[in-house]
């Protein structure tokens, strides 16, 4: 017993959580005061902005504002308790309804955040033993889903159908082998519409036509290419032209496009309403706040009202894209009509943090002349495969061609003179 | 009661032992079901019943099933019947009258119609509103109008890239004032920033993960029995080995303490890193509340952290509203994370974490939702802003006192009835989660329905969130009830 003491004694646990040096870059956030719209207030600096995710300029729209004050009024702010017990008001189910008509399908369901919609929904579906191939570019949030899930994951080369095709012959010969298991073992393909990592999109005719060979199901993440592809901004499936039942589950969160918060999955019945049991971030957590949720159905209206707002958003974003095709030092990563591309450095100079400074000296110099930008951030450590430090450029439909042109000088400018 | 020295006023907590009778009863209620599960099973297999299950695609039909029988067999012979307890539609503030959309079912709950009627009025005893703050009128809803106009709905970023505006800023600080702690974060969902904290304090030993990874298992969590379904999935998903100690039982938390220490690591026999005890404030399927005092005295015995999710208690216990810290009166400063949500007690939605300033700033650099997660809505964050202002007295006003002393009498009073009443009460005396217990599955559904024909919303619970024969109906008491309301209840 005397050596029992004597050991609780002595033992010394670490420190809770490590300091962290006060330079550290995600550790000073930008500071912006007053809403994030088109006009923005960083640090003190009024600056466009084109940083934020506010694709088809929703955030300040007074309709949408004027929904959300009369749900406020009826509603209050909190929503006291899960989708279970008391939470659920009829501005959810009517968003629901809404979200399921415009993309065509027969159920939707919502998630009050969009961080947890493709990490609750992966997890109830893929359980551990099942198989689930992914690309190596999948955002953050999937990672988490996947690594929620226990199943064994498989990742193959960014919209390389080569790499996939190899690897399901690979599970095909397995399953040979073993057919009882094979039976039981379920396989999902999950990709993003427009990747948020690398700005492009991914294959999906030639998805499809592996889905019906090697029988595996399609989860699809369209968080960016929600409100942005397709003719009424449908995503990539309106974009492709392809029959949305094709797909098992399509994710989106409502915090891009729309402009609100929280996420929704739709599909059909069959595979959606399986969530309204299992899936984490549906049972567990409080609904989502009536008034985001009115606000949401606005931005509904106005997408299904206006259809030519995406083309106006895809012609400016080609604009810029040529625009700064000829910065020295930075090259444009993304497609041409994505709204949300990379500008990566040409020349690495070898260790990550040095390109973290540099990147921020044009961050910087950009902000002191009035265009508001970001960098890309990620958690280095947690990351499948860190994509190489970038600046995120974001187009959305209310920058005009002044703006797009001055931010592409400025960005050459900029370039220049902390590049060369 | 052990330790009795520590508490400043009396503790009761009472958890009865089930009846035998009712015990066997229930057991045989669940077989009677699961025998006729298994029948209609049959039936519908033969195509003598319709089956009235979504089904896979006709070109699907030939990739592995979706769901497996089993899994399903729960949902579709047990629940199915009851469903309409759950998911009530309502289309009012949730305060503590609501009205409700009435649905109507005609093929057994399998699928439901609206008859576009409202039922008005009714009692509201199931949402989390414990200082009635969800309320359509009044100075939160206004400054919230305010804000709205102003910010817009959305962020459309996230913190570390251009999400952070001046009000989040405000909102952290005023949070570590009303903790008394020295830094805090707020986020914009309740259960996910648990994930990733539990994983960081645990993993921050992430420059040697390639070169040992034995140095993940390291550490050691503590975990109460009863802890929420999130909890526990954060703390497996953080790789550290977990031990569970039975619910607020401190002879159980203290051996495992001791043999941790003493003891080592399982298999290398090397000293644990670090110890992490996991309790949360207010339990909500037991209504109980946590030794918290002894928990203390044992963590700065054992030299281990301790983890405190005021999910429930924050805002509803303490003679100022701060929650079960200041109930037991004690010093914030010992509890190292302070994590709590902002859904229950101040009508808005998102959480917290508080604790020390290196914690917050390792939250603020490594945490997933400061990288990848949109930040909270503007009026959200004025909500609770104003709110918590309230509570602390802050405007000026003693509504906020007002509130959390109405809430202690209305949970005294409420227990002391329905106890005269004769009924089995779990949990503490002063803790607005009062859990009746039904037992029977038959009774689940009776319950819920009965009370809602006399105008009374509860909330009713089963397996899988009880234990099987120990199905409960809960009750969330609201500062926002009047004696009237209680008493018709």
């Amino acid at each position: 017993v005397q050596e029992k003491e004597e050991l609780i004694e002595e033992w010394q646990p670490e420190p809770l959580a490590p300091p962290v040096p006060k330079d550290h870059p995600a550790l000073n956030y930008n500071i912006v005061t007053g809403p994030p719209t088109h006009i923005i207030t960083v640090n003190g600096k009024e600056c466009v902005n084109f940083a934020s995710f506010n694709f088809l300029g929703l955030l300040d729209n007074e309709k949408v504002k004027s929904a959300a004050q009369a749900s406020l009024k009826k509603y209050g702010v909190g929503t006291c308790g899960p989708r279970g017990f008391y939470g659920t008001f009829d501005v959810h189910l009517e968003l629901e309804e809404r979200l399921a008509k415009f993309m065509r399908t027969e159920e939707a369901i919502i998630y009050s955040y969009g961080f947890a919609t493709i990490a609750s929904a992966i997890p109830a579906y893929s359980k551990r033993g099942d198989i689930v191939f992914v690309d190596e570019a999948a955002c953050f949030a999937i990672q988490k889903g996947l690594q929620a899930s226990r199943s064994n994951i498989k990742l193959f080369k960014h919209n390389d159908m080569a790499d996939l095709e190899q690897l399901l012959k690979e599970q095909e010969t397995e399953d040979q082998k073993n057919p009882r298991k094979a039976r039981v073992t379920r396989r999902f393909i999950v990709v993003e519409g427009l990747y948020m990592n690398t700005g492009d999109i991914c294959p999906l005719p030639e998805l499809i036509k592996l889905k019906y060979k090697y029988k595996v199901r399609i989860f699809l993440e369209e968080s960016l290419s929600f409100g942005v592809l397709g003719e009424h901004g449908r995503g990539i499936t309106e974009h492709f032209g392809i029959n949305i039942d094709d797909i098992d589950l399509i994710s989106a969160n409502m915090e891009n496009s729309l402009a609100s918060i929280g996420g929704f999955c739709c599909g059909r019945s069959f595979i959606i309403d399986h969530q309204r049991l299992s899936g984490q971030g549906y049972c567990f957590s409080a609904s989502l706040p009536p008034l985001l949720a009115a606000a949401a159905i606005e931005a509904l209206n106005i997408m299904e009202d206006n259809p030519d707002i995406f083309q106006t958003l895809r012609a400016k974003c080609e604009h810029i894209h040529k625009a700064l095709q000829g910065v020295s030092g930075l090259k444009v990563v993304g497609e041409c009509f994505s709204p949300a591309l990379h500008l990566q450095l040409e020349e690495s100079s070898g260790s990550r943090e040095d390109d973290v400074k540099l990147l921020k000296r044009v961050v910087d110099y950009c902000m002191n002349s009035g265009i508001a930008l970001t960098q890309a951030r990620y958690l280095e450590k947690e990351e499948k495969c860190l994509p190489p430090p970038s600046i995120r450029v974001v187009i959305t439909v209310e920058q005009t061609e002044q703006e797009l042109d001055k931010a592409a000088s400025l960005l050459k400018e900029a370039a220049q003179s902390v590049l060369n | 009661v052990h330790n009795g020295g520590l508490y400043k006023r009396p503790f009761n907590e009472a958890f009865e032992e089930t009846p035998m009778l009712v015990a066997v009863l229930t057991y045989v209620g669940y077989g009677v079901l699961t025998l006729f599960g298994y029948l209609r099973d049959f039936m519908r297999q033969w195509k003598i019943e319709k089956c009235q299950n979504a089904t896979e695609r006709e070109e699907q039909k030939d990739f592995v099933p979706l769901y497996q029988d089993f899994e399903n067999f729960y949902n579709r012979n047990l629940y199915m019947r009851i469903r309409d307890s759950w998911n009530r539609p309502i289309c009012s503030v949730p305060g503590a009258k609501v009205d409700m959309m009435e649905r109507v079912s005609h093929d057994y709950n399998w699928t439901f119609t609206y008859t576009g009627r409202v039922i008005k009025d009714i009692i509201n005893m199931g949402s989390y509103n414990y200082l009635g703050f969800a309320q359509k009128a009044g100075t939160c809803q206004e400054a919230a109008a305010k804000v709205l106009s102003q910010y817009g709905a959305g962020v459309c970023s996230t913190r570390q890239e251009m999400g952070n505006l001046d009000k989040h800023e405000e909102l952290e600080k005023l949070v570590a004032r009303f903790l008394g702690v020295e830094s805090a974060m707020a986020y914009g969902m309740g259960g996910s920033e648990l994930k990733g904290i539990i994983r960081l304090a645990v993993k921050h030993n992430l420059l040697n993960i390639f070169l040992f990874p034995l140095l993940i298992q390291g550490c050691l969590i503590l975990s109460d029995e009863l802890n929420h379904a999130s909890l526990v999935l954060g703390a497996r998903l953080s790789g550290a080995t977990i031990r569970i100690f039975k619910h607020n039982n401190m002879q159980s938390l203290e051996k495992l303490l001791k043999d941790a220490i003493v003891h080592g690591q399982p298999r290398t026999r090397r000293p644990w890193k670090k110890i992490l005890i996991l309790v949360e404030g207010i339990y909500s399927m037991e209504g109980s509340i946590v030794r918290l005092p002894e928990v203390i005295a044992l963590k700065k015995k054992y030299k281990s952290y301790l983890y405190l999710d005021e999910a429930h208690s924050i805002g509803a216990l303490g003679p100022s509203g701060r929650g079960v810290v200041d109930y037991f009166g004690l010093s914030p400063e010992d509890v190292d994370v302070m994590m709590g949500t902002f859904t229950k007690s101040f009508g808005a939605a998102g959480g917290y974490i508080g604790g020390k300033k290196e914690l917050i700033d390792y939250l603020r650099t490594y945490s997933h939702s400061a990288v990848y997660a949109t930040s909270l809505s503007p009026p959200v964050v004025e909500q609770i802003i104003t709110s918590m202002k309230c509570i602390m007295g802050e405007d000026g006003t003693a509504v906020g006192k007002a509130r959390v002393q109405q809430l202690a009498e209305n949970t005294r009073y409420f227990r002391r009835r329905l106890k005269e009443m004769g009924f089995i009460i779990y949990g503490n005396e002063d803790s607005p989660v009062v859990p009746l217990m039904l037992y029977m599955p038959a009774k689940i559904g009776a319950f819920g329905r009965e009370m809602l024909k006399r105008n009374i919303g509860v909330v009713v619970v089963g397996f899988p969130a009880t234990p099987i024969i120990e199905s409960r109906a809960r009750f969330c008491l609201s500062a926002a009830h009047t004696r009237e309301m209680l008493d018709t209840v």
